[in-house]
Formats: structure tokens, C-alpha cells, sequence
């Protein structure tokens, strides 16, 4: 095997779950994927579906009373699950970086730029103060912001929703990671800062081969972004393959509604497309497929909770009744 | 904010909690006896009321009967016998009198005065606060401004003040407790009630014609409810201790007012030599007073505050 | 920044003007005036002489406004029972009481922080919960029964500690203060530890629940994920956030110390202004009194002044005028 094709991150059987006062919440059940060296992931799903919650899985962050509860986390062919502590603060933000939804709250209000962009680099790598400044005033220039040492002075609330996005980006790519999970980084921005945010995030990794996992549930940002797509449901995977392929030829039920929902030129006019009801509770998931409910296809068949399908040119399903569009929309 | 996945974990959780069907009031109960040190506080909350009510029926003697008290029992130890056959459980104070007894009696003053001028500026708290939050404007500003000034000065402050003026006495006691407390509950319900008045069953209530005088107490005020009745028992557990705190200092009831603490006052020069009980004992009581009212409060607002609910 | 405080500054004059309004209605319309400052032994003619110097014999906005000019002038009467001026008596008892408040206002800080910090980090841990129940049970205590208990295990039934007065005092680059000896320590340890009782459950309360808003906060989850020591997250991103309110808090705690020194002073015969105002209050030496609350709403009125400027400085969002709500 030669280093090129193997995966920076392996994900086998994930699960992690959060045990609440009234029962067990399964948010991550079973998920499995792998992102190569230089590639973007789209992992794409609707608020509960469990994608963030994977994307802190990678890094050690869930937070009590959630936990990983089994599977494996191989990263560059290091074990991640029931790694040390210490272990995993030497790989956060130095090999393995993340960018949050919510610009607004990712940085310290009472620190200043410089202080939160320093200790950074000085966490992971032994430079003195000068340097480690002169670093963070690159990577601002990198990410496309004017006059960077003038920015390293102030506070986060003297710059704009953009502005301290492109902050955590310049954050996430100081020291160089080997893999960077943006958890929706352009939600909560303005559609013609969205682009240009993407269009950053795509060119710094393009330039370093970094690995990427964009986590989103807007189809749409990821269709002209990923390499590859997952689009998980209640916690779990279930369709994945190349961007292209899942964008024009989805399989499941689920993705084709997805896609089926989204507004585009070739549907104007045409009523848009809803699924019908609503997310299952991840508390009580009723038995078999979880997209049974909602699913027209669903029949006797679908009591038994479906297995992934063999992997066919990197495309997999986990339905019994893989679809093309046009039957649904 | 957690983060978004976090939340809805919540939320879910949640929403299967709500699930249970219940009345509101088995709800509320179910939820206050789940925390069992609010449930012990409250049974004796219960039981210090109840002791105070019927204290010429428990109490062996009346402390405050010249003909039951003798001198020559002053400063007994607990379990001393008196000569009338009874056991001083806790001993006596200077003048000779049953500490137990005297406790009892005392209570029941403490309770008095601190649940009376409680009620009291809860009256007067909210009704200014619900004509500041209805008339809005100037009038607002200006009952808010003094709101303001006042909590910015300490509540004891603010009560020697006024008995340093007019002098002790049970009425004046009152009156200090009252001026005290009522802008709390006058902040109380003008946050609530503003916050009502924008929603939209005002308005619809203003679009059916009903008047002002019935918006206000009909739908606004018992929205207030919840947090008065949690501002209300801190502040009742507030004024007690004022209470006892200033006729400890002497300022406050006069001697022929005995509360919880006047008595700590008296025993406070035995001490020194050694005679702890008639200082101790009825110290213990205010403890168990207050305390069992905070926690009976602060369960009370975990329950009725929905931003604290989980 | 210099709006605000000159905004600020408009309305602490504003609320001594009302607090003044108040204190002379309250000595000279509800009360007896003549009773109140002029010690009733003198004999009429001393009587007369004071009414005139005091300006009882004029309206009262005409009396008002010598009051105003009397208190600028620093005249506020002599106390009855010292015959000094009484303003000078309380002047000359305000460092006890200072130095009192001090002590517990750092008892408080160093005392309530950690134990805050701790019980929010590890809410469910049983030294959290033995941490909240103490906070719980001072808040409940009341602070004259503890000193009494304080003053009967250490002082009677132990014999550690001195139960009252101040100690020796030492002059140390212009302070004289009983916290530079040995003698003056051990007798502030209980008084002040009484007095900071209530303001370390305050602190802890607020430490904590500050604490446990924080640690959700995405921009701590975002320093972890950058690889920072669990240390750094804690002391730097952490306690920087929680600092603010607290300290803001804690500053205008202050002045609610120096009025609650006045339960403490009687209790431990701390030679200080809150003991003067009991026993002048009890000896109705009224000029005293009067003197006592001038200084006391001058005393909060700059203390609320400063601590709100303080914060204005600590609080970058503040300093520049955007206030989030």
C-alpha cells in the first residue's frame, strides 16, 4: 500500500451516545467512512442527524453525559478511541484542526485576535513571541483580510460575522493540519460571504493537501465543494459516494428527497418537494430503517434494519429498495 | 449556546419528558418531592409553622406569665428539673424563664413580622410594578430609577436608617421591613409583566374592548405569578433574619416583643462565662427557619423558572 | 467613554441630592429637629443660640439649604456624648472599619473564587456538592449568630483567638493598619471571616454558575479543539469570561461589607463607624447618626461610580459603547 491512497482518517462502526436522565440518545450509531489525504468530505445530514456530533467524536470533544461508546477512530493508523487525553491535546488544532458554525461564539470575547491566534501556534510548537505574531499575521493575509496587524489588536466584537469566520479559518490552518472538520462554517453567514468563505477553505486546502470534512445539511454547499459525500439519518450513514454521483443519481429515499427539496433553476415554477414527516426521536428509534416512516417504498422488508450494500465504485447504500430520482419527485 | 447537535439532544430528552401526561399541579408536585432535601426542608417549614401556631398549647410554660416564671431558675442548664416537675429541656435564659418555651413564643413573632411585612410590600411591590410596566414611559423611568437606587444601597442600611429616625418598636419594624423589600417585587413583576404585556394575548385582549384594570389583573398579573412566589419566599427568609439581626443590635422590637433575635441578644453577655444554651438554642431555630425556607425557595424556582428547566 | 462617565458622575450628584432631600426630611420634618440636633441637657438659651446657628427658625427650603451648606462645610453637629464634632468622630473610625471590609472582601475573593471555579468544573463531584451545601448554609446563617459561635468555640471553649477590640496597629508607608502585626491579625481573623461569610457564598455562587454557563460556551469548546492545556482553557478563556461579572459584583459588594460591619463591629467591639452608629443610636446622640448617613450615601454613591467606570475598563465590549444586552 503506498502512502498516497492511504486514508488520513479512517471511521469503522462508530458509536456515540449520550445517556440522559430519560433514556439513551443513540446520535451516532454506527457510522463508518474514510477521508484521504487532499480530499474534501460533504457530510451531509439535518439538524439531529448526529454529523457534528461525529465530527467532536474525531477529536475527544463530547462532553458528558455523551460518549463513545464503541468502534474505531484511525488517524494517519493511530487508535483515537480511549487515546489519552494528553494524546489528543498534542493532535487538536496541531494535526487535526476544527472550524465551528457560529462565528459569534467561536471566539474568546474578551481575548484579543492576537492572543487567541498566538496560543495556537504556541500550544503545538516551540517559537517565541515575535515569531508566532509574525505567523498569525500571515495566515490573516492568507484568508483575505486587509491590513491583518492592525485586526491582530482587536477584539472579536469589532469585526464582522465574516471576518471572524475567516479569524477560526486562519485559526484551523496555522499549524499546518493533516485534517480539518468544519462543522457548517457558513451557516450563519451571508450567501455572498458563504462563497467566499468556501472558496477560501478549498483553495488553503487544494495548497496544503489537507484533508476536509465539511459538515453541513445544505446540499448545495457541498455539491460544488466535495470530492465525496455521506448523508447520514438518525445517526446513521446511509448513502455515500463520489459528490457528483449522489448529486445526480441519489439512491435513497432520503438523499432523493433531499435533493428533491432543494430550489433550482430547472424546477422553477414546480412545487418543491417535502418530505413528509418528521426526524424520528434518536430516543426511541422504532425498529428496522429509520427512514421507514416516512418512506413511500417501505414495506414488510423494511422492518429489519438494512445493511450497507457492497461498495460499487466507492457508492454505497443502506436501503432495500435503492431508487433512481425520477420515480419520487 | 452549546453546540447545535448538544441542544437538540436536550431537547429531545426533553420533549419525551414533557410526554408524561400530567396536570400541571402533579407536575409541579412530582417535580418539587424529586429533590428529597427540598422535600425534608419543606416538612419542616411545616412543622416550625405549625409549632409556632399552637405554642401556648406546646409550650410547658408561659415565659411571659410572671406568676410561671421564677428568678431563681435563671441561667439552668438543659435538663435541668423545675420545680414544677418539668423537665428545662434547653435550659433557661437570665430571667429564669423555659428556653423551649420562650423559643416557641419567640417564633411565632419572627414568623409574624417577617411574613406580614412580606405580604405587605409584595401588595405594594406589585402594583407598582404593574402600573410601571402598564403606563410605560415617564412614569416607568421614574418608579424604575428609584427601584434602582434603592437595591443599590444594602437592605440593612436602608432599615437602620429609618429606625435610627423613628425609633424601635414593632410597627416601625414593619415599616422598615416593607421599605425594604418592596422593590424587589416591584422589579419582579414590572420584568415579568412587560414581558407579558408584548405577547399576543394582550393584544387580543385589548382588541376585544376588555379593560385596562382587567388585562392587568386578570391575564397580566397571574402570569407574574411564579416568579413572586419565588421572590417571595427568599425575600420572607430576607426579612426574618433583617428582623432578628436588627433587634439583635437593639434597634429593632423592643423587649416586650421577644423574637428569635431578642433572645440571642440576652444570652449574648452569659456567653462569655461559659452559658452557651440561651444564646445557642434559639439560634438553631432562626437557622432551621431560614435555611428550610431557602431550599423550599430554591427548588421552587429550579421548578418555576423554564429557563433553569433541563 | 468620557460621555458615560460624565452621564454617570450626572447622576450620583442627582441621587445625593434626593438621598440629602431624604435624611433632612427624615431629621428635620418627621423628627424634632431641636430634639434631634441639640443636646437636650443645654439650657434654653444654648438652645435658642443653636436653633439659630442651625436655622430652625427659617422656612424649610430655607433650612434645607443651610443643611446642604452646613454638611459642605463639613458641619454637622457635635455629638452629645463626646462633644466633638461628629463628623470628625466618624472620620477618625472609618479605617477600622476600612480595614475590616478589606480583609473580607479578599476573604471573599480568595476564598470563593477557587471554590466557584471548582464546584462549576466538576458540578457532580462530592466535594462540589459539600462546596454548594456550605454556600447554601452561609447564605442562610444569620451573621450575628455565626459571630456568636465564632467568639464561643475560638475564644471561650478554645481559647485561640482574641473575642474582641482591634489589635495593635503598624504604620507601614503611610498606612497604619492592624493587618502589619501579629496581634492585629489574630484579632481581625474572626471578624473578618464573620463579615465575609455571606460574600464567600455570594462569590461561590456566582464563580460556579458563571463557570458552568462558560463551559458550554462554543469559544471554550473552540480553544480545546485548538489544543490548548486544559490550564490555559481554564485560567485564561475560562476565568477571563467569569471574572468580569464577578468582580463587578464583588466591588459593589463592598459597601453592602462596610454596612454589614456594623453587625459585626457591635458583635466583636471593632472600634469602627458601624459600632459608633449602634451606640449613638442607642445613647440617641443624633448628630452622629445624621453624620453616620451623610458619609455612608456619599461613601456607596462613589463606590457604585467607580465600580461602574471599573467595569467599563475591564470589559472590552463595554469600553467601546456596545453594550449587548
Amino acid at each position: 500500500m503506498n502512502k498516497r491512497s492511504a486514508p488520513t482518517l479512517s471511521v469503522r462502526d462508530l458509536r456515540t451516545h449520550f445517556h440522559t436522565k430519560v433514556g439513551v440518545v443513540k446520535a451516532v450509531n454506527d457510522v463508518s467512512f474514510e477521508v484521504k489525504s487532499g480530499q474534501v468530505m460533504g457530510l451531509v445530514g439535518e439538524s439531529g442527524s448526529g454529523k457534528s456530533v461525529t465530527g467532536f467524536s474525531i477529536v475527544g470533544l463530547i462532553d458528558p453525559p455523551g460518549r463513545v461508546v464503541s468502534g474505531s477512530i484511525s488517524f494517519q493508523g493511530e487508535e483515537l478511541v480511549g487515546a489519552s487525553e494528553e494524546r489528543l491535546q498534542k493532535l487538536r488544532g496541531n494535526r487535526i484542526a476544527m472550524i465551528f458554525q457560529d462565528p459569534m461564539m467561536t471566539l474568546n470575547p474578551v481575548l484579543r485576535i492576537d492572543t487567541q491566534m498566538t496560543e495556537a501556534i504556541r500550544a503545538h510548537r516551540d517559537v517565541d513571541k515575535q515569531t508566532a505574531w509574525a505567523e498569525a499575521r500571515d495566515a490573516l493575509g492568507q484568508v483575505g483580510i486587509p491590513s491583518p496587524e492592525e485586526r491582530l489588536k482587536s477584539y472579536p466584537h469589532q469585526l464582522s460575522g465574516g471576518m471572524r469566520q475567516r479569524v477560526a479559518i486562519a485559526i484551523a490552518f496555522i499549524n499546518k493540519p493533516d485534517l480539518i472538520i468544519a462543522d457548517e462554517p457558513t451557516t450563519a453567514l451571508d450567501v455572498t460571504i458563504q462563497a467566499q468563505i468556501i472558496h477560501e477553505a478549498q483553495a488553503l486546502c487544494r495548497k496544503t493537501g489537507t484533508a476536509l470534512i465539511w459538515i453541513t445539511h445544505d446540499l448545495a454547499v457541498v455539491a460544488g465543494l466535495a470530492d465525496h459525500i455521506c448523508v447520514m439519518y438518525a445517526g446513521r450513514i446511509v448513502e455515500e459516494g463520489k459528490a457528483d454521483d449522489i448529486i445526480d443519481r441519489p439512491l435513497h429515499p432520503y438523499t432523493i428527497g433531499l435533493i428533491g427539496s432543494v430550489p433550482s433553476h430547472n424546477k422553477r415554477g414546480q412545487r418543491l418537494y417535502q418530505i413528509p414527516g418528521m426526524t424520528p426521536s434518536l430516543l426511541n428509534l422504532p425498529p428496522g430503517c429509520a427512514f421507514r416512516n416516512r418512506c413511500k417504498f417501505d414495506d414488510q422488508e423494511c422492518l429489519i434494519e438494512p445493511g450497507t450494500t457492497k461498495p460499487v465504485r466507492g457508492r454505497q447504500v443502506r436501503c432495500y429498495h435503492p431508487q433512481r430520482a425520477e420515480t419520487v419527485t | 449556546m452549546t453546540t447545535v447537535e448538544q441542544t437538540e439532544i436536550e431537547v429531545i430528552a426533553e420533549e419525551a419528558d414533557r410526554a408524561r401526561v400530567e396536570t400541571p399541579f402533579q407536575r409541579f408536585r412530582s417535580d418539587f418531592l424529586e429533590s428529597h432535601i427540598a422535600t425534608a426542608a419543606l416538612v419542616t417549614l411545616v412543622a416550625i409553622i405549625l409549632v409556632a401556631l399552637f405554642a401556648p398549647v406546646i409550650a410547658p410554660q408561659d415565659p411571659y406569665d410572671l406568676s410561671q416564671v421564677s428568678v431563681l431558675d435563671s441561667r439552668l442548664p438543659p435538663g435541668t428539673k423545675s420545680p414544677d416537675g418539668y423537665t428545662f429541656l434547653l435550659g433557661t435564659d437570665g430571667a429564669g424563664r423555659d428556653l423551649w418555651s420562650a423559643i416557641l413564643y419567640g417564633l411565632r413573632i419572627s414568623l409574624t413580622v417577617g411574613v406580614m411585612s412580606g405580604f405587605i410590600a409584595l401588595i405594594i411591590g406589585s402594583t407598582v410594578g404593574l402600573m410601571a410596566a402598564y403606563a410605560g414611559g415617564r412614569v416607568d423611568a421614574v418608579i424604575m430609577r428609584i427601584v434602582d437606587i434603592q437595591l443599590s444601597f444594602p437592605a440593612i442600611l436602608i432599615a437602620l436608617m429609618l429606625l435610627a429616625v423613628f425609633g424601635k418598636g414593632i410597627d416601625k419594624i414593619m415599616i422598615a421591613l416593607v421599605a425594604v423589600q418592596w422593590a424587589y417585587y416591584a422589579r419582579t413583576v414590572r420584568g415579568t409583566a412587560l414581558v407579558e404585556r408584548s405577547k399576543e394575548y394582550v393584544e387580543a385582549g385589548q382588541c376585544l374592548g376588555l379593560s385596562s384594570n382587567r388585562i392587568l389583573f386578570n391575564h397580566i398579573l397571574p402570569n407574574c405569578m411564579a416568579p413572586l412566589i419565588v421572590v417571595g419566599t427568599v425575600q420572607t427568609a430576607h426579612a426574618i433574619a433583617l428582623e432578628a439581626t436588627l433587634s439583635f443590635l437593639g434597634v429593632g422590637l423592643p423587649q416586650t416583643e421577644p423574637s428569635l433575635g431578642l433572645l440571642i441578644a440576652n444570652g449574648f453577655e452569659y456567653m462569655l462565662s461559659g452559658r452557651y444554651w440561651i444564646s445557642f438554642f434559639p439560634g438553631i431555630a432562626l437557622l432551621l427557619t431560614i435555611v428550610s425556607i431557602n431550599l423550599v425557595g430554591d427548588q421552587l424556582r429550579d421548578i418555576l423558572n423554564p429557563r433553569l428547566q433541563r | 467613554m468620557t460621555a458615560y462617565v460624565i452621564r454617570r458622575l450626572m447622576q450620583s450628584v442627582v441621587v445625593v441630592l434626593i438621598m440629602s432631600v431624604i435624611v433632612f426630611f427624615g431629621v428635620n420634618v418627621v423628627g424634632d429637629p431641636v430634639d434631634m440636633l441639640i443636646n437636650p441637657e443645654a439650657d434654653q438659651e444654648d438652645i435658642e443660640n443653636a436653633i439659630r446657628a442651625l436655622g430652625l427658625d427659617k422656612p424649610v427650603g430655607e433650612q434645607y439649604l443651610y443643611f446642604l451648606k452646613n454638611a459642605f462645610s463639613g458641619n454637622l453637629g457635635r455629638s452629645f456624648i463626646f462633644g466633638e464634632p461628629a463628623l470628625q468622630l466618624i472620620v477618625q473610625r472609618m479605617p477600622a472599619t476600612l480595614e475590616l471590609a478589606i480583609a473580607a472582601l479578599l476573604m471573599a475573593v480568595f476564598i470563593g473564587i477557587p471554590l466557584g471555579l471548582y464546584a462549576g468544573l466538576k458540578p457532580d463531584s462530592s466535594t462540589s456538592r459539600t462546596i454548594m451545601a456550605g454556600s447554601i448554609l452561609g447564605f442562610s446563617l444569620p451573621t450575628f449568630w455565626v459571630g456568636l459561635m465564632m467568639i464561643m468555640v475560638f475564644a471561650v471553649m478554645l481559647g485561640w483567638l482574641p473575642s474582641t477590640g482591634r489589635g495593635e496597629t503598624a504604620t507601614f508607608l503611610g498606612i497604619t493598619t492592624s493587618l502589619f502585626t501579629l496581634n492585629g491579625l489574630q484579632h481581625i481573623l474572626m471578624p473578618a471571616l464573620n463579615l465575609a461569610l455571606l460574600k464567600i457564598s455570594l462569590v461561590i455562587r456566582l464563580t460556579r454558575a458563571g463557570t458552568r454557563e462558560a463551559v458550554h460556551q462554543d469559544y471554550i469548546k473552540f480553544a480545546r479543539a485548538k489544543g490548548l492545556s486544559p490550564h490555559r482553557v481554564v485560567f485564561v478563556h475560562l476565568l477571563k469570561n467569569i471574572l468580569i461579572p464577578v468582580v463587578t459584583v464583588i466591588g459593589l459588594e463592598f459597601g453592602s461589607l462596610v454596612a454589614f460591619s456594623v453587625v459585626t463591629e457591635t458583635i466583636f467591639a471593632w472600634p469602627g463607624m458601624g459600632k459608633l452608629l449602634i451606640d449613638s443610636i442607642q445613647q440617641l446622640d443624633r448628630p452622629v447618626i445624621v453624620a453616620y448617613l451623610i458619609i455612608i450615601v456619599l461613601m456607596f454613591v462613589t463606590l457604585n461610580l467607580i465600580v461602574d467606570i471599573l467595569y467599563s475598563i475591564l470589559d472590552p465590549r463595554v469600553r467601546l459603547g456596545e453594550r449587548e444586552a
